[in-house]
């Protein structure tokens, strides 16, 4: 009897300690248990769809809570900041566009993430481009954002179409043009419908006035990344009322009649859908159309599909006189075959950011979700996946072809997908984005409601620049001149 | 005539009974005495809490501009700035359009001058007083024409006032007209008219969004519903989003597949309380449908047709939902009402620019409102 009991006393003792091992196993396992994260981004697919996928593996490794909350991307930049600055912080990270940090950072909003990011092996981050470290990640000396995406826009062909109609991938917009004109109304997909030479996004509220700085880039910077493409270093007066304006407005407004009837209302999304069921025959994207154009469920051009650098100009602003002149050697000192090529960064790629009120325990999980998510071996599988929005950005990405011919891109398409990327990002001539304190009011309110005004036909070419000049000028006087100057200068400088 | 302090206080201690301790009976006194304050106060408070405070304090946020620094926002006051960039300023053009010139705006311009003289000089003989507010209200009206009638001229740029204005004129007369010619036909005692009424009633229970989105997807001739008809019509090329005024009709269109119901469920109730009698004796004395409905329906219908206008055209002005969706506002800034542009602003956080938009519209809706209730409706009820 007596044995019994000490049996039954050893045994109690023992299933207490086997489940408090569970438990302190399944502690270490899980690390963040009980924690719930919100991270805001913009209304997908793209972005929100690897967040979410790898926020749920995130979830099964830590024990997290990752809650994803979407807006339209018109609304993204207002929701952080109004959410932040007013107290609420109902966000405890946010994946938003880089620029965005030359209002977040002097706001006070942002976590400083330089300490956690040296401490971390896991996320290697010298493999991260240099341009991508430094542009998309720092500000101020400080990193205040983990880079989750790179951007580059650049021109995508159809082979196919090319080659029936003799002719080569555009290296100046007039080219382009060309190609569009000779490409539309014929049917390019077999589907009995006419198709369209040129699909560009130029839905307002949306993102598409980056193309519109695509085409103008070759004309208006040609003396390197350092003279910058958007205002006079010297003096911040924009630079719009010029030659080389008009004539990319000209440009601009031209694709569209070789473009869908409804182009006007077309989001990058949109354009993408289009030309992978076959419908264009150029289009000007981020790197996403080269990786859903071989997705096998929706895509119609599959081994179909080229990319090159943005054309560029044989002609480009004088900046004294505001006309446009003949390429030379120094005044395009980095032209190529006399074409001045100016890939624009547009954007800078999605990045995760941390909200400097979040609770502690919040933080540091959304630190480790970002961190998971950038890490080589998560991202390397998620830049070659066309719906999840994102684009190489370290230099693993680039190197390892298998990444991109496992994915199911031909050997010879990736190099050449790869290739135009790598042209953007290594030219000395590269166009950075703007990122001075309101850039999303000079682009996002100004330019996008000129542009599509004068893409509408309310007004000409010279009132588009007129309307432009005056709003930025508004702006760069209200926010002091000089302060903006200042910006802008020290924004160019950025080592790549 | 009111009662001296002291009575009160006497008049309810004869009311409460013996068991009633002292305060009670001063808080009944007092509730007695100020009676009226205590029945108002809760509305007062509501008003001064939903209505007032709010509006003064959209009227401060119009003189401000809001910086974020430090993690806060800064208010920095800029006293009219916002006004005069949305007047004068780089919303100038955004607000009340880019005129035009052309011989005709200056020809009707100088007829409505003519009619207004005339007006003028009508009240002088008259001997009605207030010459200064005519004189006033009457340079008033014309710089309003010039405002609408130069942003017509080919090559001009119409604000989103002069396209709020299009949805207010053109909309209430369409849904109005319709409306009518609906309620007139339920009116009949025709086969359905029961079931048609239901019908005719369901767009007014559906939600804007809705309408829009469906709107969305009937105005895509490439591959909405109504593809196969656009395509059959030739139009499977043509895209309404590329033409402002192809745009703006689609708005007004759906604007008015909205209200039309509202307009005609008024009217219905107002063409069933006339007197049969009536039309009745108008046939009898041998009036054709046109002079029975000229003479006898339609006076009648004018008091409930004046209300009817005066709420359509307040609601119109602050048309934002079915721009929103339907176009974005665009192409460009053709579909956007001065309620989209105000709301653009307010979601690029030029917080200070929406509220000074929205104070604007609060002037013109109020200045039109009772230009209306003073002017038209008397006459419309037969008190002019």
């Amino acid at each position: 009897m007596k044995f019994k009991r000490i049996f039954a006393l050893l045994a109690g003792v023992a299933a207490l300690t086997a489940m408090l091992l569970a438990g302190l196993v399944q502690g270490q396992g899980r690390r963040f248990d009980g924690v719930q994260i919100n991270v805001l981004t913009f209304t997908g697919p793209q972005i929100a769809e690897p967040l979410r996928r790898r926020g749920r593996e995130f979830e099964q490794m830590t024990g997290a809570r990752v809650n994803v909350v979407v807006v339209p991307f018109a609304d993204l930049y207002q929701q952080i900041l109004t959410d932040a600055t007013t107290g609420t912080n109902s966000f405890d990270a946010w994946i938003f566009a880089p620029q965005w940090m030359a209002d977040f950072v002097p706001a006070g909003i942002m976590e400083d993430l330089t300490a956690r990011i040296r401490a971390d092996r896991d996320i290697q981050w010298s493999d991260i481009g240099e341009f991508f470290r430094n542009f998309s990640a720092s500000y101020g000396g400080k990193i205040y954002t983990i880079p989750l995406d790179g951007d580059f826009q650049m021109v995508y062909y159809r082979t196919d179409v090319l080659q029936q109609l003799n002719l080569r991938p555009p290296q100046t917009w007039d080219d382009y043009l060309a190609i569009a004109k000779a490409a539309h109304g014929k049917d390019w997909n077999g589907d009995g419908r006419a198709d369209y030479g040129s699909c560009i996004a130029k839905k307002r509220n949306a993102q598409s006035y980056w193309m519109f700085t695509s085409i103008l880039g070759g004309f208006v910077q040609s003396r390197g990344t350092q003279q910058g493409a958007f205002f006079d270093t010297d003096t911040m007066r924009p630079l719009v009322r010029n030659e080389a304006f008009a004539e990319a407005l000209r440009v601009y407004k031209e694709t569209t009649q070789y473009g869908p009837p409804d182009e006007l209302n077309l989001d990058v999304g949109d354009t993408r859908g289009l030309f992978t069921s076959g419908r264009c025959a150029l289009s000007v994207d981020w790197g996403d159309i080269g990786t859903l154009a071989i997705d096998p469920q929706t895509s119609k051009v599959k081994d179909k599909v080229g990319a090159v650098i943005l054309p560029g100009s044989r002609r480009v602003l004088d900046r004294a006189s505001g006309r446009l002149v003949s390429c030379t050697a120094s005044l395009c000192p980095h032209a190529t075959g006399g074409i001045n090529h100016a890939p624009y960064a547009a954007f800078g790629g999605w990045s995760g950011g941390i909200n400097i009120k979040a609770r502690p325990q919040a933080k540091d999980a959304a630190y480790a979700l970002f961190s998971y998510m950038s890490s080589p071996a998560v991202s390397g599988k998620d830049v070659t996946i066309g719906i999840t929005g994102f684009n190489p950005y370290r230099t693993s990405h680039f190197k390892n072809l298998k990444l991109w011919t496992d994915a199911g891109f031909s050997e010879a398409g990736a190099r050449v997908y790869l290739g135009a990327i790598e042209a953007s990002l290594n030219s000395p001539n590269m166009i950075l984005d703007l990122r001075i304190p309101k850039n999303q009011q000079y682009q996002q309110v100004v330019l996008d409601k000129a542009l599509s005004e004068f893409l509408a036909g309310q007004i000409n070419a010279q009132q588009a620049m007129d309307q432009i000049n005056s709003g930025w000028e508004e702006i760069t006087n209200a926010e002091g001149r000089e302060r903006q100057k200042q910006a802008y200068r020290a924004s160019l400088s950025i080592e790549r | 005539m009111r009662a001296p302090k002291d009575d009160s206080r006497q008049v309810p201690s004869e009311r409460t009974g013996p068991g009633q301790s002292r305060p009670l009976q001063r808080l009944y006194g007092w509730l007695e005495h100020r009676a009226g304050l205590v029945f108002l106060l809760p509305a007062v408070v509501v008003i001064l809490g939903f209505a007032i405070f709010p509006l003064l304090g959209s009227l401060y946020t119009s003189l401000i501009r809001i910086r974020f620094s430090g993690g806060q926002t800064e208010l920095d006051f800029v006293g009219l700035a916002n006004y005069r960039k949305l007047l004068l300023g780089s919303e100038q053009a955004h607000f009340l359009g880019r005129g035009g010139e052309a011989l005709w705006v200056w020809v009707t311009l100088f007829f409505l001058a003519l009619l207004l003289a005339w007006g003028l000089y009508r009240r002088y003989r008259q001997g009605r007083g207030g010459l200064a507010w005519s004189l006033l209200g009457g340079a008033l009206v014309l710089a309003f024409a010039w405002l609408v009638l130069s942003r017509l001229v080919p090559g001009s740029l119409l604000g989103t006032l002069q396209t709020t204005l299009f949805y207010v004129f053109a909309g209430t007369a369409l849904q109005y007209g319709l409306g009518l010619w609906l309620a007139l036909l339920c009116a009949e005692r025709l086969p359905g008219t029961r079931f048609f009424r239901v019908v005719f009633m369901l767009p007014l229970a559906i939600t804007p969004v809705g309408i829009a989105y469906m709107f969305r997807m009937l105005t895509d001739t490439s591959k909405g519903p109504l593809q196969p008809l656009w395509a059959a019509l030739g139009l499977e090329g043509f895209s309404w989003v590329n033409d402002p005024w192809g745009a703006r009709f689609a708005v007004l269109i759906g604007d008015t597949w909205q209200w039309t119901p509202f307009a005609f469920i008024v009217l219905l109730a107002a063409l069933q309380s006339i007197p049969q009698e009536q039309i009745e004796a108008a046939a009898v004395d041998g009036a054709t449908r046109w002079q029975t409905f000229r003479y006898v329906i339609f006076p009648y219908l004018l008091p409930a047709s004046a209300t009817l206008v005066l709420i359509r055209m307040i609601e119109g002005f602050k048309i934002v939902d079915l721009p929103n969706i339907l176009t974005n506002g665009g192409p460009g800034t053709a579909t956007e009402s001065i309620t989209l542009h105000a709301y653009f602003a307010w979601r690029t956080l030029d917080v200070g620019t929406a509220a000074a938009l929205g104070f604007t519209l609060l002037v013109l809706v109020s200045v039109f409102s009772t230009v209306y209730a003073r002017a038209l409706l008397p006459r419309a009820r037969g008190e002019g």
